[in-house]
């Protein structure tokens, strides 16, 4: 074979050759290669490996695709998740002896705050302000204003007023440099309200202390996350969305950690603790694992995605349970959305949890007394914090309260998913690298078609653009596919005015059905636009937008992956296969069916049934219907009200990612 | 109030020292001491204590500071305990056995909320001519004890309560040694507190602006011992409090970090003048060290939505591990309003080895210090300063219109970009691991070429001479 390099080997060549010890006058002679850059250097075993990988293709991806959703499985398999434990040193070793007696009292000012509320109705903010302040803090008031994009109508609120009020409790002799947050929600209707008087009490009790090294802000926030967004905006004084808030505000240096608190009843039977925060951020573990000592200290229940603990591991019902918990922990991290009112507290790096006290028909009942122990040994804890928590993990998935999993166990599930992509592209890369001998023009001599070294490799496809379709082929549709994302992203919110006058409905379900009109019309735009170029019948063109497609979904789902695993992992995990099998000349009905199958709005469909079926209060078709209805305009909202990814995500890049490999199923 | 209650400041006026003189003679007007309550609007109370020592030296007075010896230094991150609390009191001639210093024991001090020590040397002129100086040494030390950490809820107070002591005798060393209680009626109604023993005399006078009567306890007198032995001076609110209501001061300050994320963040200071109809300037002195890159073009000075030009500002940039930005500046504040100084600025990288212990804590920027002179709502009279109470000096007035205030603002934590400390050998494995097998692959990729020699492999007699050849160590064929 007349081979791919100048006749005369350049003098650098030379030089490298000589420097790599060869004996042989000749450079690149393949008989002793590297060991370690043996497969891609030594053109026999280069040309094995495609061999391989074009050959065993098919099974090679199955292979990897099965081998990653059963990694992702046995995350679940209690050996593989090793236990929680501390490791921040402040909070690790020290002892705390809580003190807190006053759970009476706390129901006092709970009914109290119950009967100004139902006075007002709303937040007593006069009765607030009175009461912090005669319990000795620095009290606040924040109002704030924010109007919705479109109404959200599981909520009722559009044109949303509230008054964020909070008190400051000054550390004794220290400058305010620091700061803890507990807050609390102040919902509507007779909820909430023990968790306000627990926090009044707490701070009534926490004021007579010395030991403070740390301010703590006492807060109330109206309108849930809107007035936290509100808050913290203001607290930092950045403006990130719009809210538009005023008054003068006390501020206590840097927050290191946070606590939200929400608690109905007098008694509580267990505590649920939500980690999931905005964006699927987790906040540190030894904030968990503090908040899981305490329990164990008071002998308080606590659970996790209202997942109960098993003694037992080594069944498989204990398997199958844990397995569950971690689902649901997937399923809400991937939704992007917070689960409690710490979510936001996270973008600011402040370390934050939801406490929720869960009234149950259980029969053994903690009083106010040992909930508040509880917190004044956390609070106590974090008092004595030299640094922020910064030891423990980030990233972590947990099967139970008690055992996790880090970041490199559950990352090789993703790989492997991600690898079919590769793969695949592999074999596209090397199947269109290869000029058929038969069409067109013998092959150029510069360009050999197999193996041919990497750099050359790069730029086959471009030179060959005179016997086939180039690369300008594939322009019409990605910039369709791009442009149909971007009317997904931004028609639905501008255009809600226009759909509401000339269709009988109102704005937020205008919003929604806008966006799913938009999504389903994206799949009947652009199958034509190639067949205006010449020459793109050729098998091809489809092999090169797929090529294409591929590599732009690996790369967006390997980016989602570091930043919310859950969600990358979903989306792996349905539109791989998908992905991976779609192509013009097949089964086209079957295929086309596994792609709407594997949709991202399909896949959010299928995790509200998934998710109703694993909180087991499985939901019928038409029930799950209004919930991805609901799903989806919440998830506008709240890409647009604390700047949450998901939505954007999907309309700007999975979904014309999508549209490609749809564009490719119909290439004729 | 903005006042860092925590920090030490440290100013040292590197002048000559005081020397041997006037340390053999200690004169009966060596010592003045004395203790300032003051009830404070909510129910707590403010405990000032004043002790100024005086010698004579040898020394003429200087032509002035040289300006280049001054130096100005802040510990942020140091916060005042025990172990400066002991050092301050032996610098007292009675040290803590006799006069007002008996009260002050650590314990006690230390249960308060605020806490505040300070030690001063100054030169004094001797006479009106000034031909010869003597030193001054004055030492402060003001504490808060708020009724809801020492008082179970209840808002009377003693001295006993404070500080567990009474007072007994003054300090033989002392030629004054008082005890000075705030009694100013709130809004020219009768007063609020009653105070027992009744005062002997009553002292009335002019601080910050607002007019305040004292009662006096004068511990020299001897009539103040005669009916009991020691002196126990109690306070009693006669009405509740209306505590919702407390007097703003007229000038305060807040600071604070803006923004998120660790690669920029923004300094805001909001500087408050309450004035009802005065404007007045205000000095900011600023000092920010070095890793905190300052964005100067960015300085915005807004008062009630306009910029505020400021009508000096001296600006010393950082220069990277040796010296702070520096940033002075006069403002004028307009009456009623609040003006926000912004200032951006970029986190620095430090070395690794120049982080703290602790790096994850976040580093401090001391306080920035505002110097006002603020104009007084009453017109205040002269005073004669040796014969008006130590404490009046504490808040010195340049004339009668206005009064000097310096405040230090809070200290901010800034959180910089902190490597892993736990895992340095990680780093340097994977760092080693990547440019080995990826550099040094893909180098080698690249840059060379590779192509397959068709081997003429001959007939099979060929391969079997070849074989033998290489059996007997001779090149094959």
């Amino acid at each position: 074979m007349s081979l791919g390099s100048a006749p005369r080997p350049g003098p650098l060549r030379r030089r490298l050759s000589g420097l790599g010890g060869r004996r042989d006058p000749e450079p690149g002679l393949s008989n002793t290669p590297p060991a370690a850059m043996g497969l891609l250097s030594d053109p026999h075993y280069r040309r094995a490996l495609s061999r391989l990988v074009l050959r065993l293709n098919t099974p090679l991806c199955a292979l990897s695709y099965v081998a990653g959703l059963g990694w992702f499985l046995a995350l679940a398999f209690q050996p593989l998740a090793p236990r929680t434990y501390m490791s921040e040193n402040a909070m690790g070793s020290t002892m705390v002896e809580e003190q807190f007696l006053f759970g009476e009292r706390a129901l006092s000012y709970a009914r109290e705050f119950a009967g100004h509320k139902k006075k007002v109705g709303g937040m007593p903010v006069a009765w607030l302000e009175k009461t912090m302040w005669s319990l000795g803090l620095e009290v606040y008031q924040q109002p704030f204003a924010r109007t919705l994009p479109f109404p959200d109508e599981t909520r009722e609120r559009y044109m949303v007023k509230g008054t964020n009020v909070y008190g400051i409790l000054r550390a004794p002799r220290a400058a305010s440099t620091e700061s803890l947050v507990l807050s609390v929600p102040c919902t509507e209707g007779p909820h909430n309200n023990q968790a306000v008087g627990l926090m009044l009490a707490l701070a009534a009790y926490f004021r007579g202390q010395i030991y403070w090294a740390k301010d703590i802000i006492f807060l109330v926030n109206e309108h849930d996350l809107l007035g936290m967004e509100a808050w913290l905006e203001a607290y930092h004084d950045v403006n990130v969305t719009e809210v538009r808030s005023s008054g003068t505000l006390g501020r206590a240096g840097a927050i290191q950690a946070a606590i939200s608190l929400e608690l109905s009843s007098d008694v509580v039977t267990s505590f649920d603790v939500a980690v999931e925060g905005l964006n699927g951020q987790l906040p540190n573990l030894d904030l968990l694992n503090l908040f899981h000592a305490f329990c164990q200290k008071n002998g308080l229940l606590c659970t996790i995605q209202g997942k109960l603990p098993r003694s037992d591991w080594d069944s498989l019902p204990a398997y199958a349970h844990s397995l569950q918990t971690l689902l649901l922990m997937v399923l809400s991290q991937a939704s992007g959305r917070p689960r409690g009112d710490h979510g936001l507290f996270l973008r600011y790096r402040i370390e934050a949890i939801t406490l929720r006290g869960i009234n149950s028909f259980r029969q053994y009942k903690y009083d106010m007394t040992t909930v508040g122990k509880t917190l004044e040994g956390m609070f106590r804890k974090l008092n004595n914090l030299l640094e922020r928590l910064h030891q423990s993990y980030f990233f972590y998935l947990l099967p139970s309260l008690s055992r996790f999993v880090s970041i490199g166990i559950y990352m090789p599930a993703f790989g492997f998913l991600i690898l079919v992509l590769i793969l695949k592209a592999l074999d596209l890369w090397l199947k269109l690298s290869k000029c058929e001998p038969g069409g067109g023009p013998p092959p150029h001599p510069l360009f050999p078609p197999l193996p041919a070294p990497t750099i050359f490799l790069i730029l086959i496809p471009l030179f060959c653009q005179d016997s086939r379709p180039g690369l300008l082929v594939l322009v019409p549709p990605v910039l369709i596919c791009q442009a149909a994302g971007l009317a997904l992203y931004c028609l639905p919110v501008l255009g809600q005015r226009v759909a509401t006058q000339h269709f009988p409905v109102s704005e937020a379900e205008a919003v929604v059905l806008t966006a799913i009109a938009i999504y389903v019309a994206g799949m009947a735009l652009p199958h034509s636009t190639h067949r205006v170029l010449a020459g793109a019948s050729s098998d091809r063109g489809w092999m090169t937008l797929k090529l294409l497609a591929l590599l732009y979904l690996a790369l967006q789902l390997g980016c989602l992956a570091l930043l919310n695993f859950s969600l990358g992992f979903l989306l792996a995990a349905t539109m791989v296969p998908a992905a991976a099998a779609v192509q013009p000349n097949g089964p086209r009905v079957l295929l086309a069916a596994l792609l709407v199958l594997a949709t991202p709005a399909a896949t959010l469909l299928l995790g509200i049934f998934l998710q109703r079926e694993l909180v087991e209060a499985p939901a019928a078709a038409g029930e799950g219907w209004q919930l991805f209805l609901a799903a989806v305009g919440e998830g506008l909202l709240q890409h647009h009200l604390y700047g949450a990814l998901p939505f954007p995500f999907l309309a700007l890049c999975a979904y014309p990612a999508w549209l490609l490999l749809w564009n490719v199923l119909f290439w004729k | 109030m903005a006042a860092a209650a925590g920090a030490l400041f440290l100013l040292l006026v590197a002048a000559a020292g005081p020397g041997r003189a006037g340390a053999g003679r200690a004169r009966r007007d060596a010592l003045r001491e004395e203790l300032l309550l003051s009830p404070l609007p909510a129910g707590d109370v403010a405990a000032t204590f004043q002790f100024r020592t005086r010698w004579d030296a040898d020394l003429p007075r200087g032509a002035g500071t040289d300006h280049h010896l001054l130096r100005y230094a802040v510990l942020p991150r140091e916060v005042v305990c025990t172990e400066n609390l002991t050092p301050w009191k032996k610098l007292l001639p009675c040290g803590s056995k006799a006069g007002l210093a008996v009260l002050l024991k650590a314990e006690r001090l230390f249960h308060s909320s605020y806490h505040s020590q300070a030690v001063h040397i100054r030169p004094i002129c001797r006479d009106a001519s000034c031909l010869a100086v003597s030193w001054e040494l004055r030492q402060t030390l003001t504490v808060v004890f708020d009724t809801f950490s020492s008082g179970q809820g209840k808002k009377d107070w003693s001295l006993f309560k404070m500080f567990s002591r009474t007072l007994t005798d003054a300090c033989p060393l002392a030629s004054q040694s008082k005890v000075y209680v705030d009694i100013s009626p709130k809004n020219k109604e009768k007063e609020l507190l009653e105070v027992t023993p009744t005062p002997a005399s009553v002292y009335e006078a002019i601080v910050q602006g607002d007019k305040r009567t004292y009662a006096v306890y004068d511990l020299l007198s001897p009539s103040l011992f005669n009916t009991s032995r020691s002196l126990n001076v109690q306070l009693k609110w006669k009405r509740p409090q209306d505590s919702s209501e407390l007097p703003t001061p007229i000038l305060h300050a807040q600071r604070y970090v803006s923004g998120y994320g660790l690669q920029t963040g923004e300094i805001s200071t909001l500087i408050y003048n309450t004035h009802p109809y005065r404007a007045f300037p205000v000095i900011l002195l600023e000092t920010v060290p070095w890793y905190l890159r300052l964005y100067v073009h960015t300085l915005t000075i807004i008062t009630k939505g306009k910029e505020n030009k400021p009508s000096y500002i001296h600006y010393q940039p950082a220069q990277d591990r040796r010296r702070p930005h520096l940033l002075e500046m006069l403002i004028q504040l307009p009456a009623n309003s609040v003006t926000k100084i912004t200032i951006q600025f970029e986190r620095a990288l430090l070395k690794w080895t120049e982080y703290t212990p602790d790096p994850n804590h976040g580093f401090y920027v001391s306080s920035s210090v505002l110097s006002a002179l603020v104009p007084s709502v009453i017109a205040m009279k002269d005073v004669d300063v040796e014969q008006s109470p130590l404490f009046t000096s504490l808040f010195p007035s340049s004339d009668g219109s206005s009064y000097f205030v310096r405040l230090y603002t809070e200290p901010l934590l800034v959180n910089l970009p902190t490597p892993d400390f736990s895992m340095p050998y990680n780093v340097i494995c994977l760092t080693c691991t990547v440019v080995a097998v990826c550099y040094g692959s893909f180098y080698n990729l690249l840059t060379r070429t590779f192509h397959v020699e068709e081997p003429t492999r001959g007939g099979l007699a060929k391969r079997l001479a070849n074989i033998i050849r290489k059996f007997r160590g001779v090149p094959p064929l």
